[in-house]
């Protein structure tokens, strides 16, 4: 059993005997029962840092949205010294460590694609160094290299058609979280000792591809695991043993992410579950008398300041798949154990506390892992903090905690994963909607009139047979699953390959887990249309080659979204399907497929590249975001549209269904209290009956408006709003954007 | 899961009972609400109603019969609401409003009665306009009670004459059915909309509040700002509108009422 002098204190056994985090915080975190009237202000270090960092945001936005790059560094663990927010107020910053030497300057990454990379800072009038074009071309192989020579002409036609879109193969698939908590409990030396161990006995018998690949793996995180302790050498912590305090807790595990964000760009780049874990170093500070409240709430703003000013380099495309310039550094908070113990401590309420003590932001992603069980006080807290702020969402652990344990982090917007024993292979998202046009055109393209499905016999009646229809769809959905998945194996084995997340598996068990995440856009529409089909009469409208672009829908039918279950049984069986021919094919790594109904807010640019469909939508408009019914279907309120998404099961979609729901202040109680309680009783009645997630945004459409033409007002600098998955300033969205958010259903009675 | 109760699609006709039991004729429902009453409420909007106020933002509910309303019975309809229980928590449950609700008093009583032995939370929001003390609506009345925990009672005016030039009835029966309620125990949450020039004389809300605080029942008191977003109403359905020049009412004359009214907000 191994014994350090920074464990005095703790309790427990199996934590000290092997790398086992979840153990360590089962044995020593303090439920907290009470109410949020412990919490402190911001201290005055936090006042000074927050005011430099928002005049350097207002100078980022002045800038066009990036305020510095580095065109001549390529971004390793230790390619950058020490970075701060300030020079002059250094010696206020409680936790240190910048992505590069500046604060907000974005690192050059080019190990996922050199075009990427450079494209990124020809966008915002960067030159990059011609000599690393020369060597991320010439010399060495990147990830999106790797994956373009390797990728089929169909997968090719598919991702020009956007039919699948938002595919990893042009930068990190992220969505990797490492235990960071690791850092701190063990110190680096204990860490590379137990790989170390791994490696000897990684490799005993045959030399097989998979065990040679294991070794080589092993050898990458040892080094990475080196690399963090001379970047946390430079800022002059020595992390190579255990944090022994609070403040060096949090650092340690900062310096964890921040190894992790150094070297990869991932579209989301989670923190994890760590308030809890977080609050036993607290606790024990503030029992010994080392530490006050005040200066516990500083910690946890300090770090918080730090997820705020996460950022990449992306390029335009980019942008209009994942507006806002989003990160995903998802956190959690709260959730319940095993055992039937809460798992809120105060340190849940200091990190929704960062909300209040430094205003409304989209980063880092709250996420409150909701349990009908939580206690009341904990709710009411959360409810209040979305009522005023909009910034957090909302997962339902009585579903999760089965399946994953309770201790899983979130790892982009609302996926979850065992943290430091899983990885997941992320993958964009199929557009089933366009696959059903597909079907009726037999696999024509309803835009560019391109052969991209395969060549199937088309409908050629002018009203459509639901049998028939159904027959075609699902043919046509089994064709794009087997080629999403083969697009998907190709991507991951490149990604492994060429831009292996050495830093973040180091802090992974070595037998890692993995799963496979696809992903459904379009699903709406698509239960609205055969809804259509089935209930109504739909005629098609054919253009003079035959292609059917647009329908002409005559009568009623019933909408997913509210609580009717002619529609909403359309979408289950959907989900379902979809499921079954993913699993039909070998996923890379053995992994295990999971599937999602998530968009974040690619449901614009998917939109621009689908044709009409038979549910009323036209061709161009944006599909409605993630789960959510479509634009104007739900008629029965609020409540029919969430029992409509609480009949998805949650074990079909492992990765996640996404809900964001908009609700107007006057529309949820007169007064505050009443909006609390009410809120709550939502997320109660709502989880209770096995939905999987909720964003949750309160204000009214008047605002959004106002925002919209006055984004220079001083109160709209950190106006964060819930879109599917995330959170966003709304000022940093596009017009388009702006537009499709203020069009979407705001809950109101009158 | 179950599947929803399909309502009956033929078009509504005479009200009362046509199988042997009552039904009811439902103009809409609101699966989310919670400004009508404590908590989140289902919202039940019955059709018909006798008064013709001049700020009506649901003109849509007067007729007494309408092709687009729904024939439902009570079993249906709660079994509709019963969908949103477990959002209602401890404190919510199912408001009946209008139209005017007591314009189908045997509908309500069969459907509170069962909705309380369900152990629902009931709240009937109502003008009490249809309100008398003869028979057989009488009795009527006073079994519905046993099955109401909260009365929303909507006093438009308390001076009769201004009642009569703004709604097309008097009050007289209403003041009295306030009394009754009191005399029965029965809790109540008054409420007055607010219309610039027309419901917000102070004289008149000084009265008003005098016989408020007459009653020992009511438990709240609310102030609701007049809205415009009906008007589109009056004009699908071609009635003209008197109050096109009138706008909402100020926060300051919101916070004005609200202080003589001894309103909780």
């Amino acid at each position: 059993m191994m014994q350090k002098t920074q464990w005095n204190g703790f309790e427990g056994r199996l934590w000290r005997e092997e790398i086992n985090v979840r153990d360590f915080i089962q044995h020593n975190y303090a439920p907290y029962e009470g109410d949020a009237s412990f919490l402190e202000g911001p201290a005055d270090s936090t006042r000074l840092l927050w005011n430099e960092l928002q005049k350097l945001q207002k100078e980022e936005r002045a800038k066009g949205g990036v305020l510095d790059m580095d065109t001549d560094i390529v971004s390793t663990i230790t390619s950058h010294g020490p970075g701060y927010i300030s020079q002059a107020l250094k010696d206020q910053e409680k936790v240190v460590g910048l992505q590069t030497d500046k604060p907000l300057k974005r690192a050059f990454m080019p190990f996922g694609g050199i075009r990427m990379a450079e494209e990124a800072c020809t966008t915002y009038g960067y030159t990059p160094d011609p000599v690393l074009h020369k060597f991320f071309s010439e010399y060495h192989t990147t990830h999106n290299q790797g994956v373009f020579d390797t990728y089929t002409p169909e997968i090719k036609k598919a991702r020009h058609s956007k039919i699948i879109t938002g595919l990893p193969d042009t930068y990190g698939r992220g969505r990797i979280v490492g235990d960071y908590r690791r850092v701190a409990l063990y110190g680096i030396d204990l860490l590379i000792q137990a790989k170390k161990e791994d490696f000897d006995h990684c490799g005993y018998g045959s030399m097989r591809d998979d065990i040679i690949r294991q070794r080589e793996e092993l050898a990458k995180q040892i080094r990475a695991l080196g690399q963090m302790k001379e970047m946390a050498a430079s800022y002059g912590f020595d992390i190579s043993r255990p944090a022994e305090n609070a403040r060096e807790a949090v650092q340690w595990l900062y310096f964890g992410y921040l190894a992790a964000i150094k070297t990869q760009n991932g579209a989301a780049m989670s923190v994890g579950r760590i308030s809890t874990f977080l609050d036993i170093y607290i606790q024990r500070d503030l029992a010994a008398g080392i530490l006050t409240e005040r200066e516990a709430q500083e910690l946890i703003d300090h770090l918080a300041m730090k997820l705020r000013m996460v950022k990449f380099a992306r390029i335009p495309s980019y942008n209009q798949l994942f507006s806002g310039d989003p990160v995903w550094a998802t956190l959690e908070v709260a959730g319940m154990g095993q055992d039937g113990r809460s798992m809120v401590t105060k340190t849940d309420y200091r990190f929704l506390h960062t909300l209040e003590n430094m205003g409304p932001s989209p980063e880092p992603n709250l996420t409150v892992l909701y349990s009908t069980r939580l206690p009341e006080n904990f709710k009411a807290y959360a409810a209040r903090i979305s009522i005023d702020t909009s910034s957090i969402q909302y997962e339902n652990d009585d579903v999760m905690r089965p399946i994953w344990g309770d201790d899983y982090s979130i790892c982009c917007c609302v996926s979850a994963t065992q943290t430091g024993k899983e990885m997941q292979f992320f993958g964009a998202r199929a557009n089933l909607a366009k696959c059903l046009l597909y079907a009726i055109n037999g696999g024509v393209d309803e835009r560019t009139k391109e052969q991209v499905g395969p060549e199937n016999r088309p409908i050629t009646s002018e009203y459509l047979n639901y049998d028939e229809v159904m027959h075609r769809f699902d043919s046509m959905m089994g064709w794009l699953a087997g080629l999403y998945v083969n697009a998907l194996n190709l991507i991951q084995y490149m990604h492994d390959k060429y831009y292996y997340e050495s830093a973040l598996m180091a802090l992974i068990d070595t037998d890692v887990r993995r799963t496979f995440a696809t992903g459904i856009a379009g699903f709406s529409h698509v239960v609205d249309s055969l809804s259509a089909i089935k209930y109504a009469k739909v005629r098609t409208i054919r253009d003079e080659d035959g292609i059917v672009t647009d329908y002409e829908t005559i009568g009623d039918f019933p909408r997913y979204g509210n609580d009717d279950d002619r529609a909403d049984d359309i979408a289950v069986w959907l989900l379902k399907t979809f499921m079954q021919k993913i699993r039909q094919h070998h996923t890379y790594r053995d992994s295990e497929p999971t599937t999602s109904i998530l968009t974040i807010t690619s449901n614009v640019v998917y939109g621009k590249a689908t044709g009409s469909l038979p549910d009323g939508r036209k061709a161009g408009e944006p599909l409605s975001p993630g789960a959510n019914p479509s634009y104007g279907a739900e008629k029965s309120g609020l409540l029919a549209s969430l029992n409509s998404l609480a009949k998805l099961p949650y074990e079909w979609a492992l990765d996640g269904i996404s809900n964001t729901q908009t609700i107007h202040p006057d529309a949820l109680g007169h007064s505050q209290e009443e909006r609390v309680r009410n809120l709550t009783s939502i997320l109660d009645g709502y989880f209770f009956q096995g939905a999987h997630h909720l964003n949750v945004n309160v204000f009214g459409v008047e605002k959004l408006i106002d925002a919209m033409e006055h984004p220079e007002k001083e109160e709209y600098a950190n106006f964060t709003i819930r879109v599917s998955g995330y959170a966003v300033k709304f000022i940093s969205l596009t017009r388009e954007q702006q537009l499709d958010v203020i069009a979407r259903t705001c809950h109101k009675t009158m | 899961m179950e599947h929803l109760p399909e309502y009956p699609s033929q078009p509504a006709s005479q009200p009362g009972s046509s199988k042997g039991h009552v039904t009811g004729l439902v103009h809409s429902t609101e699966s989310f609400g919670s400004v009508d009453g404590p908590g989140i409420r289902f919202l039940i909007f019955l059709q018909g109603c006798p008064l013709r106020c001049r700020f009506c933002h649901n003109p849509d509910t007067w007729a007494l019969t309408s092709g687009q309303a729904l024939r439902v019975s009570a079993d249906q309809l709660l079994a509709q609401a019963l969908r949103y229980r477990l959002y209602w928590g401890k404190g919510g449950g199912i408001t009946v409003s209008g139209g005017e609700p007591l314009l189908q008093i045997d509908f309500l009583v069969e459907f509170f009665r069962k909705a309380k032995e369900a152990g629902v939370h009931t709240a009937l929001d109502t003008s009490g306009a249809p309100f008398t003390r003869e028979e057989p609506f009488y009795s009527r009345f006073l079994e519905l009670m046993k099955y109401v925990d909260l009365v929303l009672l909507d006093l438009k005016m308390i001076d009769p004459a201004g009642h009569l030039g703004l709604t097309g009835r008097g009050n007289d029966n209403i003041l009295d059915m306030a009394r009754l309620l009191d005399e029965l125990g029965v809790p109540v949450w008054i409420r007055h909309v607010l219309v610039p020039g027309l419901t917000d004389k102070e004289t008149d809300l000084r009265e008003m509040d005098a016989f408020i605080r007459s009653l020992a029942n009511v438990e709240r008191v609310e102030v609701l700002p007049y809205h415009t977003l009906g008007v589109y109403k009056w004009k699908e359905l071609g009635i003209p509108y008197s109050l096109e020049d009138v706008l909402p009412p100020s926060a300051e004359e919101m916070e004005k009422a609200g202080r003589l009214l001894h309103a909780d907000r």
